[in-house]
């Protein structure tokens, strides 16, 4: 499904649908700017504050680590999944249908699939930039125990993609601005409750298979496996969970933005 | 170019939308350097025709070829050699005037330095270098019209589509917009135009097509189509609404038998069609009608038309 997706793709297309969000951002930076702070603000509240509180809780590959260390990755991950679909949710809503932007590209060479592709590879250009300015800060703070959390940086890239790809085949879906009112319930159930704050074993045994159902929960298992340095198999199993919604969201955004948009 | 020499082919093309029929199996076929006009009132199925020439709309049936591709499976290629002006504008509100062109270069692959240029250059062809800087929002009716042009002409296409190049504009602005599409067609440069003026169509349409009902009911030069389905002179006799209320309008059409090849009944006025208009003026009076006003003028393609379907274009 992928390659056929794929195969026609011409990157410079897609490449300048991102250089026209680029070119809009370059003056307005200074939005740019919420988007390093937000996680900072949950990490000081949340790992810090209550992390007083809480003490160690059990590490993914066994022992205990200090609270913080445990919630900084997931709000690595989240940081991502934000991102990812405050843009191509609310952003490419307004573009879709109120800017009437995409009936315009759609009318050059660009085609739906590339159109998506450079929504997302935008939107994946700023987050990455989160990512890593959270990552390293995290280094900083010795919020980061093992050198496998490199690998976490392309992790949350991976989160970004895959949100962003779910986020602009919603979007499609979308009649008009009161259905966001779903999107934001939608985000915040999934900050709560997708293993965030308490490790999947405090959750009463039922709840559990619906939280492993969410994509959030896989990005916040594989960022913390990687930053606590206890990858094992299971993180593969998270990344196998992810790509599957990387496809699944470009493939139906793509067919969707066609039907919306040339018919 | 395709085989058969047009530019546009299309044979028993149709456009369905659910049960709706926009276009009802139309042929066509277009030639390179030509000007070609399809008029017709709205919903005529012109826009839904012109969509399926710029594959941003499969047919739902027929074939459809351009610039010798097949427009079903060849959309990306076909576009990249378009250039497309839509019935909205569908300016990129969050870029300026300048930026809007060098972007939307950059949508067909065209190196950044030779989309600079171009730029510079339509800007100045459509008259706006000296609004480069600033936003698409507060730019009049008229300039953003202009500034679409130059959009579509980034690719310098071979074949630029326009949908109502001038609805909505003051007649100043049309006629700057007339006067530039004039200078392109003397370049060679092909375009196919829909609109529901018929001076737009006598202006700019060297052959046309009249849409109704999502059929072509006649096609033509706009002065071949005159002379077949109208006669040299048209006189208009303007009445009080009440005066051709119903029955009433019957009765003075009756009393004016015999004076004109046809007579045309409207809400507010009768259409007299005549080789001598002033001769025909002089008869109507002599028969004791009495209008609130006379105009005797040359027939244009709103007489064809009214002819053709027994409506206006504009109503």
């Amino acid at each position: 499904m992928l390659s056929t997706l794929l195969l026609r793709v011409d990157p410079r297309r897609a490449g300048a649908v991102v250089e026209r969000n680029v070119l809009v951002h370059r003056r307005g930076w200074i939005v740019l700017l919420s988007g390093f702070f937000e996680p900072f603000l949950y990490l000081l509240a949340l790992g810090i504050g209550l992390g007083h509180l809480v003490g160690s809780v059990p590490a993914p590959g066994g022992g205990t680590v200090p609270y913080p260390v445990f919630v900084a990755p997931a709000m690595l991950a989240v940081q991502a999944m934000n991102a990812a679909l405050t843009e191509t949710t609310f952003n490419v809503f307004g573009k879709l249908k109120y800017m009437r932007l995409y009936d315009a590209v759609l009318a050059t060479p660009v085609t739906p699939t590339e159109l998506a592709l450079g929504e997302i590879g935008w939107c994946l250009a700023r987050s990455g930039l989160y990512s890593a300015a959270f990552l390293g800060v995290m280094a900083v703070l010795g919020l980061t125990p093992s050198w496998w959390a490199v690998l976490a940086w392309p992790a949350a890239l991976l989160i970004g993609f895959a949100f962003a790809a779910l986020g602009m085949a919603l979007t499609t879906f979308l009649r008009s601005w009161q259905d966001f009112d779903y999107v934001v319930v939608i985000m915040m159930v999934m900050f709560m409750f997708a293993g965030t704050f308490t490790p999947l074993s405090a959750y009463p045994a039922w709840v559990r298979p619906l939280v492993e159902l969410t994509p959030l929960y896989h990005g916040v298992a594989l960022t913390r496996s990687l930053t606590t340095g206890s990858p094992d198999l299971g993180a593969l199993g998270h990344v196998a969970y992810l790509v599957v919604c990387v496809v699944l969201g470009l493939w139906i955004a793509a067919r969707r933005m066609a039907r919306l948009l040339l018919t | 170019m395709g085989g058969d020499g047009y530019l546009i082919s299309a044979t028993g093309l149709v456009k369905r939308f659910g049960d709706f029929t926009a276009v009802a199996g139309i042929d066509l076929g277009v030639r390179r350097g030509e000007a070609f006009g399809f008029l017709g009132p709205n919903g005529a199925g012109k826009s839904s025709t012109m969509r399926m020439i710029g594959c941003v709309s499969p047919p739902s049936e027929g074939r459809l070829s351009i610039l010798g591709l097949d427009a079903a499976s060849h959309g990306p290629q076909i576009r990249a050699r378009l250039g497309v002006v839509p019935q909205q504008d569908s300016l990129d509100v969050e870029l300026t005037v300048l930026e809007n062109l060098t972007i939307y270069a950059r949508y067909f692959g065209i190196p950044r330095a030779v989309a600079q240029r171009r730029a510079a250059e339509l800007l100045d062809f459509v008259q706006l270098a000296d609004r480069a800087g600033d936003r698409v929002e507060p730019l009049s009716g008229g300039m953003k019209r202009r500034l679409t042009i130059a959009r579509s002409l980034v690719n310098e296409p071979e074949l630029v589509l326009l949908d109502e190049p001038t609805t909505g504009l003051d007649p100043q602005a049309r006629h700057l917009v007339w006067e530039r599409l004039y200078r392109l067609k003397q370049r060679g440069v092909t375009l196919v135009l829909t609109t529901h003026y018929m001076d737009e169509a006598e202006q700019l349409c060297d052959r046309l097509v009249v849409m109704d009902g999502g059929r072509i009911v006649a096609e033509g030069s706009p002065s071949a189509l005159i002379a077949r389905f109208s006669t040299r002179e048209v006189v208009e006799l303007r009445f009080d609404l009440a005066d051709l209320d119903g029955a009433r309008g019957r009765d003075i059409a009756d009393t004016l038998t015999g004076l004109a090849d046809r007579v045309e009944v409207l809400p507010d006025r009768l259409l007299l069609y005549t080789a001598d208009g002033d001769a025909t003026v002089t008869a109507v009076t002599d028969r004791g009608v009495e209008p609130m006003s006379v105009l005797v003028r040359r027939s244009s393609l709103e007489d064809v038309f009214l002819r053709l379907t027994g409506r206006t274009l504009v109503d």
